[in-house]
Parts: structure tokens; C-alpha cells; sequence
């Protein structure tokens, strides 16, 4: 086990570095000219050039990419003369059209990402499973009909009409909740009640449809385990269906769960563009999105770019490992 | 003497879109402690819908089930098939376990065989995990499995599939049933593997002096085990006797048949094909009138008046102990099968 997770964790910091080295060549052969689209109305062959080197893009893709990593780990210093900054370690970047360091602005909108990515995952998570469960148990009852018509709900809805929906009945129509509250940042261990507030909505959003994939996937694991020949050597042995349903059924239904709902939720940490944009929330998925569509402010892009990969990665890792911890024959000797 | 297992006019079916499903009709066996009752019968013919449903193991939603199948233990006779569910768990792994066809997913996959194993001994005993682990090792030791002690901690996938079996078999055994039923235990396995797991089951049976029900449709696992056969056909036994009647002197034309079908050593030197009973079986949904081996009986057209395709055979006795459900008399039916086979040399 332990050499199984040794190889794991070094196959991931070569694909980290792979990874972003592609972004690096990714942004290289677009052909958007970032020097040129940051330049002022009154722009001239040398105002361009001198972006450039601001942005560092005058150097060689591979260098660039090796004075990003630097800066990751030393910090990093930005322009020249009076205009000069300096980044402390883990540096991101530097915007000049902000006039700041990128790693600030993460560090401003990740916690609104993650607080959205986490509040969906619980709720999508609970109900999801519960529901799949229950389906499951109640096979072509009453509940199991009933879950299949939030399946087919949840799944086709798009977040942008279920946010808007949600925003349409309970904020406008019913004022369940003070429209300013939503959104706006609190801080979850200071003012957890003002963080809920903030928070609920939109995470209710984004988790609704991915309940509906999730209970649709539980349930039918769920059967197909319980159809298993060795569900019914547990029966042989004569353990009550409580056990054989808590012990042997879902330890084996819900183990290709871990998978899903690590990728999906490191998905989201790169950014839910959409909910964000709904419920005005400043998160990493907004930023991004100004980041290209108001300034194209690459250090931006790039930085995000390279964080929301970056979450993929580990995830899988993450995901790796917890299933050779869950299923046995993953591990190899 | 009353046997350990008495299973009386046992019917099993299942309702389906298309009909009633009628898995096994009328069925009666029984089997005493120390002995071997071999079930035969090909797919379908409701050998392990019977015994699953004895053991309780069937989808009670689905299935509709009557008749009896008593237990005789110590504190008094039980009818298996009105138990409470709650009554039928309390026996299940005590007083009779079962094991299935296919090892390689019978054991769960997650967990260890000695949790596994363990698991089964502490539902119906109390004791620490540890004395459970200890039990498992000893039972493992038991069945066979070289170095127990370190194997218990394995995975099912890290076994072959005759250890697993073995494996299997440690399982349900490790309370002492006084009844197993094996469905089919050795299908899955490779021919010498075959042979070691029907020889260990049997050195097992005298041990803990139990009885067993072997499910199986192969005649060579009949001929290895068996004190007393079982031939189902189409939901029905069709005949039941000692295992020297079945292999010497059946009476029933399935049996037979089945019998013609399997290669012998002595007759493929002399240019004989193999001899297959024509047909299939029928749906269980609409059975023919009369007998449902009828259609492909070659016996049929000797009985007189159409009496097969329209009077449904009872089982008789035809000779002293050996039951079957036909219209010839034991005699015919050696007389027409020496006619039929003087016919198929000279023709």
C-alpha cells in the first residue's frame, strides 16, 4: 500500500507538470495577443512591446513557464523601476490592469468557490445517496416513482433556470431571504448563520442536478449489488437484511461513488461560472470569466487556468488512493 | 425414522408478464443425516428453485410458494416454508447452510475471507473477534488451505477458485450445520480441482455426520456422491431410488436418456455416437397435456391410446424403493429399450 501510494503521488507531480506546461503552450498558440488587447486606445508599436515584457511573454514558453514555478516557491518580482513589485511566495502572477498580485485576488475569491463547491457537495451528497437508497429499497413502490420524477427533473433542468427559478420565488416572490444576504461573503466560523444565508441558495442550485445523476447512479448500484451472488452467501449465513444492506450492499454499490463525486467536486473548485454569475457571487469562476471577457488580463487566466487543473489532479490522487483503501484488488502489490 | 430434511409437495412458481411460471410442482424429497441426496436435473428444472426456496433464499415478492419442508431438529419438527422470515434467519447458517456455483462471486470482494468467515460463526455464537478469527483459521485448516493462519487475512481474489470453494465451504460449515446443500458446487471448477472439493465435502459429511442435497446436472458428481438420486425434469421429479437403481435399472425414459447421453469409455472404440434426447424441454409457462417429457419421449408412441400426451403420470412405485413418474411399468421399459437399441445396430 505504502509503495502503491509513493507511485501515486509522484505520477501526479509529473502530470502537474505536464499539465501546466500545456497551459503555458495553450495560451503561446492562441492567436490572441494579450500585449496588444491591454494596450490603450492611443497605442503604439513600442506601448506593445513594452506589455510584452511586462507580462513576461517575450521570453522563450518553456522559461515562462519556469519563472511561474519560481515564483510559485521564491516569490516573484513584477515590472521595473519605480513601477516595480514584488509578490511574495506562492505567486500566481501579477495583474497589471489591477495593479495586483493574482495570488491576493485567489485568495479573495477561493473561499466563495469553495464555501459554493462544498455546500452543493454535502446537499448533493446526502440526497443523492439517501434518496438512490431508499429507491432502491422501495424498488417500483411509490418512492421509487417518485424518485425517478426528480431524476428526470434534476437532470434536465440547467442550473441557470433553477437559479433563476430559486431567485424568481424565494427571494422575489415569498422574500424568504433579504436579496443582499445571498452572496455575500461571511465568514462560515465567525457568522455561520450569515454564511448559510450566503451560501444555501446557490449551493441548492448547483447541487439539484447533480442529486438527480447521483440518486439515479446509487439506486441502480445499489440493485445491482444486491443481485450479486454474494449477497446471497450473506443471506446463507443468515444476517438480517438491515446488516446485508448497510455492511455487504453498500460498502460494494457506493465504492465507484468515491470516484464520481471526487472529480466532480474538484470540478467545481475550479469555478462554477454559471451559479456564480447568477447569485453575483465574486468567486473563482467569476473572476476567470472577467478575467477573459472584460480585460483578457492573462496572468489571470493562467493562474486559473493552472488552479483548477491542479485541483483535478489531486483529486484523482485523492481518489486513487481512497479506493485501494475501499476495494482490495485495486491494490497492487 | 424420520429424515433430518422432509420436503413435501413442495410448489414453487412465478408470476411474469407472460404467465405463471410453474418452477416446481408437486415436489418431494427428504434426506437423512449421513446421507447424500443428488438432485439432477438440467436448467430449469427446478432443482435449486426448490432448495433455495427451502433454505428461504428465494425473492419472497416474487414468488409464490406451498407445501412443506420439514426440519427435524432436537426442539421439534419446523416447517421451513410457513417459518417467519426472523425463524428461518435463526437456522440459516446454523442448521443448514448452503453453497454455491460459483465461487469466484460468491465471496465478497471487500472484505477478508477470515471476516468473512468469522462473520458466519459470530451471528449464531457470542464470542470476541479474535475467538472468531481463531475459529475461521481452524475451520480454514479444516477444509484444507495450506498456511490458514496467514490466508485468513486475504482477499477472495487472492484465491484460486478451488480454494475459494474451499473457502466457501469452510464458511458454511463453520457452525455445524446438520444440513448443506451444495448447488452446483463444482461446475465452476476445473475437472481435478472438481473431484478434490466433492471428496473433501464428502470426507466433511462424515465427520460432522451431515446430510447433504448435491444439485448438480452432471452425472459423473451423481455417481461420485450420491446415496440417493433425485431426477427432475420440467418442475417434476420424474424418478427417485438408491443410486445403483438410477444407474442400473432406471426406469423412467428421461433418466435413461440421460444416461445414453453421457460417453462411455468402452463404446467409443466401437464407432457408437453419442445418443441425445431430442427436443428441449418445455416451457414451464404452458406444460403439455399429460407427461411433460412426452414430445420427446421415444417410449410414448409404445404406450397405448395416446395415453401420455393426455393422462398426466403419477409417481409410482416401480420396483422396491425406486419411484417414477411414468406410464410403463419397469418391465416395458427394458423390453422397448432393447428393441430400440437392436433397432439403432441394425439400422
Amino acid at each position: 500500500m505504502f509503495n502503491f501510494v509513493v507511485r501515486r503521488v509522484i505520477y501526479t507531480l509529473i502530470l502537474l507538470i505536464l499539465v501546466s506546461i500545456s497551459v503555458f503552450y495553450i495560451f503561446d498558440w492562441i492567436p490572441v495577443d494579450a500585449a496588444r488587447l491591454i494596450c490603450s486606445k492611443q497605442c503604439t508599436p513600442a506601448l506593445v512591446e513594452a506589455n510584452r515584457i511586462r507580462l513576461g511573454l517575450d521570453v522563450p514558453v518553456l522559461e515562462q513557464w519556469w519563472r511561474f514555478m519560481q515564483g510559485l516557491f521564491l516569490g516573484r518580482d513584477y515590472g521595473q523601476g519605480a513601477a516595480a513589485f514584488h509578490c511574495p511566495a506562492p505567486a500566481f502572477g501579477y495583474t497589471f490592469t489591477r495593479h495586483q498580485c493574482v495570488t491576493e485576488l485567489i485568495a479573495k475569491t477561493f473561499p466563495v468557490t469553495l464555501s459554493l463547491a462544498l455546500g452543493a457537495f454535502f446537499l448533493w451528497m446526502v440526497v443523492g445517496v439517501s434518496l438512490g437508497i431508499l429507491a432502491a429499497k422501495n424498488r417500483g413502490k411509490f418512492l421509487d416513482k417518485a424518485s425517478t420524477v426528480f431524476v428526470l427533473v434534476g437532470t434536465s433542468l440547467p442550473t441557470f433556470l433553477t437559479g433563476v427559478l430559486i431567485i424568481i420565488f424565494v427571494v422575489l416572490k415569498f422574500n424568504l431571504i433579504d436579496p443582499l444576504q445571498i452572496g455575500n461573503w461571511a465568514n462560515p466560523f465567525t457568522d455561520p448563520v450569515g454564511w448559510l444565508k450566503a451560501f444555501f441558495f446557490p449551493s441548492l442550485t448547483l447541487a439539484i442536478a447533480y442529486a438527480a445523476t447521483y440518486t439515479r447512479f446509487t439506486r441502480s448500484n445499489v440493485l445491482e449489488t444486491a443481485s450479486e451472488d454474494y449477497i446471497r452467501t450473506a443471506r446463507a449465513k443468515g444476517l438480517s437484511e438491515k446488516v446485508i444492506l448497510r455492511k455487504h450492499v453498500l460498502r460494494a454499490a457506493l465504492a465507484p461513488l468515491v470516484t464520481m463525486a471526487g472529480l466532480d467536486f474538484s470540478g467545481l473548485l475550479g469555478g462554477a461560472i454559471i451559479t456564480e454569475k447568477i447569485f453575483g457571487l465574486d468567486g473563482l469562476g467569476s473572476l476567470s470569466v472577467k478575467a477573459v471577457f472584460q480585460t483578457y488580463d492573462l496572468p489571470i487566466i493562467v493562474a486559473t487556468t493552472i488552479i483548477a487543473s491542479a485541483f483535478v489532479v489531486f483529486m484523482n490522487l485523492i481518489v486513487d488512493i481512497a479506493y485501494a483503501y475501499i476495494d482490495p484488488r485495486v491494490r497492487i502489490k | 425414522m424420520s429424515k433430518f430434511l422432509e420436503v413435501e409437495n413442495l410448489n414453487v412458481s412465478f408470476p411474469t408478464e407472460d404467465g405463471l411460471v410453474q418452477a416446481t410442482n408437486e415436489v418431494s424429497y427428504s434426506v437423512g443425516l449421513g446421507e447424500t441426496l443428488a438432485i439432477v436435473g438440467e436448467s430449469g428444472s427446478g432443482k435449486s428453485v426448490s432448495n433455495l426456496a427451502v433454505m428461504g433464499l428465494h425473492n419472497a415478492g416474487s414468488t409464490n410458494i406451498s407445501g412443506h419442508a420439514w426440519l427435524d431438529l432436537p426442539s421439534g419438527r419446523v416447517d421451513l416454508i410457513s417459518a417467519k422470515p426472523e425463524e428461518l434467519r435463526a437456522l440459516r447458517g446454523k442448521e443448514m447452510a448452503m453453497i454455491f456455483q460459483d465461487p469466484m462471486s460468491a465471496l465478497h470482494p471487500f472484505f477478508t475471507v477470515g471476516k468473512q468467515i468469522a462473520e458466519a460463526w459470530h451471528l449464531h455464537n457470542t464470542g470476541s473477534k479474535r475467538a472468531g478469527l481463531a475459529r475461521a483459521v481452524e475451520m480454514l485448516d479444516l477444509v484444507g488451505i495450506p498456511d490458514a493462519s496467514k490466508r485468513v487475512n486475504d482477499f477472495p481474489h487472492q484465491f484460486s477458485g478451488g480454494m475459494r470453494q474451499r473457502v466457501m465451504i469452510a464458511m458454511s460449515l463453520i457452525n455445524n450445520p446438520s444440513l448443506l446443500i451444495a448447488d452446483e458446487p463444482t461446475t465452476a471448477l476445473d475437472v481435478t480441482v472438481q473431484s478434490q472439493i466433492l471428496q473433501l465435502i464428502k470426507d466433511l459429511q462424515k465427520e460432522f455426520n451431515m446430510a447433504v442435497i448435491m444439485i448438480t446436472h452432471d452425472l459423473g458428481v451423481v455417481a461420485e456422491v450420491a446415496d440417493r438420486v433425485c431426477v427432475m425434469y420440467a418442475g417434476k421429479i420424474v424418478e427417485t431410488g438408491g443410486i445403483d437403481d438410477i444407474f442400473y435399472q432406471s426406469v423412467h425414459p428421461y433418466t435413461r436418456g440421460l444416461l445414453a447421453s453421457l460417453p462411455r469409455l468402452e463404446q467409443s472404440s466401437l464407432g457408437h455416437r453419442l445418443l441425445a434426447i431430442p427436443g428441449t424441454p418445455p416451457s414451464l409457462i404452458n406444460l403439455p397435456n399429460g407427461c411433460s417429457f412426452a414430445p420427446r419421449c421415444a417410449f410414448a408412441e409404445h404406450v397405448g391410446s395416446g395415453l401420455c400426451t393426455s393422462t398426466t403420470p403419477k409417481l409410482e412405485l416401480k420396483r422396491e424403493d425406486q419411484w417414477a413418474r411414468c406410464h410403463l411399468g419397469a418391465s416395458d421399459v427394458s423390453r422397448i429399450s432393447q428393441l430400440q437399441i437392436g433397432a439403432t445396430i441394425n439400422g
